[in-house]
């Protein structure tokens, strides 16, 4: 069974409607990537499925329960977790009130102090960053907060939007090895990129999203041969 | 000379520590909202009427009905929320201060309908007993309502800091998007943010009903005094609000002293706010979270 499935989804904001009715499955432990020129509907997905956009029409379901009627705390309660693109952090709270605050759903409060070590572990460096406010750290340091803070959910579905913006390229490199290692633990990534390449190595699935449909989809290291990708998306 | 001085200081410390506990309720509820409240010394007045009844119909003291108030007012403030202001929230500022303009106006009018236009007061036996300070002398009923409201004032930032429904709160103060994607119900936090705003802004008023006024009317100038402690402080931030109220009593009272007449003293506050809106438009202390 899928661990996310997406059917004949339409979703916009207020009456501009953005996603046109697509597809798309993603099975459990993978990494899937959704790729697409600015526009195409990537973080609208995204949002739809965390629920802070309507469904208009269509179904979305976590390992076969439909959550398209879900408030967005539900579905964090669900296990849909979205680490927002631009991170979407508390500027103003402490590293570890920004995490704490992933942790509200009373599951995630039972388990806070264990799932905090082992973000502490996945992220030293936001252990040392502990106290201080979120707005004062580095770009790549707030992108790691923000995955922390994901994590302190316990999603079984995280989702990241656009998770190398704007960051340094050595640092992009330690973000997608991150996501490999949230994999490991056995939660199930789906990410959008704007770094073509580096989304298509790093995932099992990927998605070309234009004018809000599926253009095609495949396994990432095939799509990395293909001809129409390679000419699209990577300039080749 | 000194003594009318420190007389006029210390009353004005004490009365810039029930404007503290309004403006916190005002700056809350923006902070979170993003809506400023026309109607909050609607409630005020509300907090001062079921104060003067409560005494003069069944003879419970003021500071019994503070306490009773305070779930009861909150209660009020989230039925408010979920019903007439929710449908404004990230509207038009517009529409927003229709609404709540709307609202102070209905609400003192239904006041002048129930209770009258009259201006009434309490009269209690402890209220005229004064404490000496140097060559001072403060009714203690001044120095109980600013420490009541001092007390709350430091309960809310406590909770604010300490709780997870605090925290909750001020994430949503500060970042909506962030906010919904940790699953905080922002509709909940809503009622939450406005039924403690107005809790704080009632129990202000019932705090000041031993030794202040009552009447339909005395609302406004309380809303307004808020809005001016609120820019002061900062938009959002509580520890600004404290801190610009005690300022704004000071001033107001010094005012009082060193204005060529005593009815000028609201000018020393209006002076001081359009400075502070020229010269530093973000507030003495910074804007929201701060």
């Amino acid at each position: 069974m899928s661990m996310l499935a997406i059917r004949d989804l339409h979703s916009g904001y207020g009456d501009v409607p953005i996603l046109h009715g697509f597809d798309l499955d993603i099975e459990e432990r993978m990494i899937g990537a959704v790729v697409g020129a600015n526009g195409a509907g990537k973080t609208t997905t995204m949002r739809a499925v965390a629920g802070i956009l309507p469904t208009w029409r269509g179904e979305i379901s976590l390992a076969g329960e439909r959550i398209d009627g879900l408030t967005p705390r539900q579905r964090v309660e669900a296990g849909v977790v979205l680490v927002p693109e631009g991170r979407k952090l508390f500027p103003s709270m402490t590293v570890r009130e920004n995490l704490e605050l992933g942790s509200l759903h009373p599951r995630a409060k039972a388990a806070r102090a264990q799932t905090l070590e082992q973000v502490f572990d996945i992220f030293p460096r936001l252990l040392e960053r502990e106290g201080q406010k979120a707005g004062t750290l580095s770009g790549g340091e707030q992108q790691m907060c923000a995955i922390g803070r994901g994590l302190m959910s316990l999603p079984r579905l995280l989702m990241l939007d656009e998770p190398s913006l704007g960051l340094a390229p050595i640092i992009v490199q330690t973000i997608f090895d991150i996501v490999r290692r949230i994999r490991e633990e056995g939660v199930t990534v789906l990410m959008v990129e704007q770094n073509v390449r580096h989304a298509l190595a790093l995932s099992d699935r990927a998605w070309v999203l234009e004018q809000g449909r599926v253009e095609f989809e495949g396994a990432g290291q095939e799509m990395l041969n293909d001809d129409r990708v390679r000419k699209a998306y990577l300039g080749m | 000379m000194s003594d009318v001085y420190l007389q006029a200081l210390l009353s004005g410390l004490m009365i810039g520590g029930v404007y503290a506990l309004v403006a916190v309720g005002l700056t809350l509820i923006f902070g979170v909202m993003d809506i400023i409240n026309f109607a909050h010394g609607e409630f005020l007045m509300f907090g001062m009427y079921a104060a003067f009844f409560a005494s003069v119909l069944f003879g419970i003291d003021p500071y019994v009905t503070a306490v009773l108030a305070l779930p009861a007012f909150f209660a009020v403030g989230w039925a408010i929320q979920g019903t007439l202001i929710k449908p404004v929230v990230g509207k038009s500022h517009a529409i927003q201060i229709l609404l709540t303009l709307g609202l102070s106006l209905l609400l003192q009018a239904l006041a002048q309908y129930l209770f009258s236009a009259d201006f009434q007061s309490l009269k209690l036996d402890y209220a005229d007993a004064t404490l000496q300070i140097a060559g001072a002398r403060i009714g203690w009923t001044r120095v109980a309502a600013f420490a009541i409201s001092m007390g709350l004032c430091l309960a809310l930032w406590l909770f604010l800091q300490r709780t997870d429904t605090g925290k909750a709160l001020r994430a949503c103060a500060e970042e909506h998007e962030g906010s919904l994607a940790v699953g905080i119900d922002l509709g909940r936090m809503y009622k939450i943010a406005f039924g403690l705003g107005i809790a704080c802004v009632a129990i202000a008023g019932i705090a000041m009903t031993p030794f202040f006024y009552v009447a339909p009317v005395v609302g406004p100038k309380f809303t307004l005094v808020a809005f001016v402690i609120v820019v002061l402080g900062g938009l959002g931030n509580i520890p600004g609000a404290v801190a610009g109220a005690l300022i704004v009593g000071v001033v107001e009272s010094v005012g009082a002293l060193v204005m060529p007449s005593p009815s000028l003293k609201d000018l020393a506050v209006y002076v001081l706010f359009i400075l502070v809106l020229l010269f530093r438009p973000q507030g003495l202390f910074g804007g929201k979270g701060a």
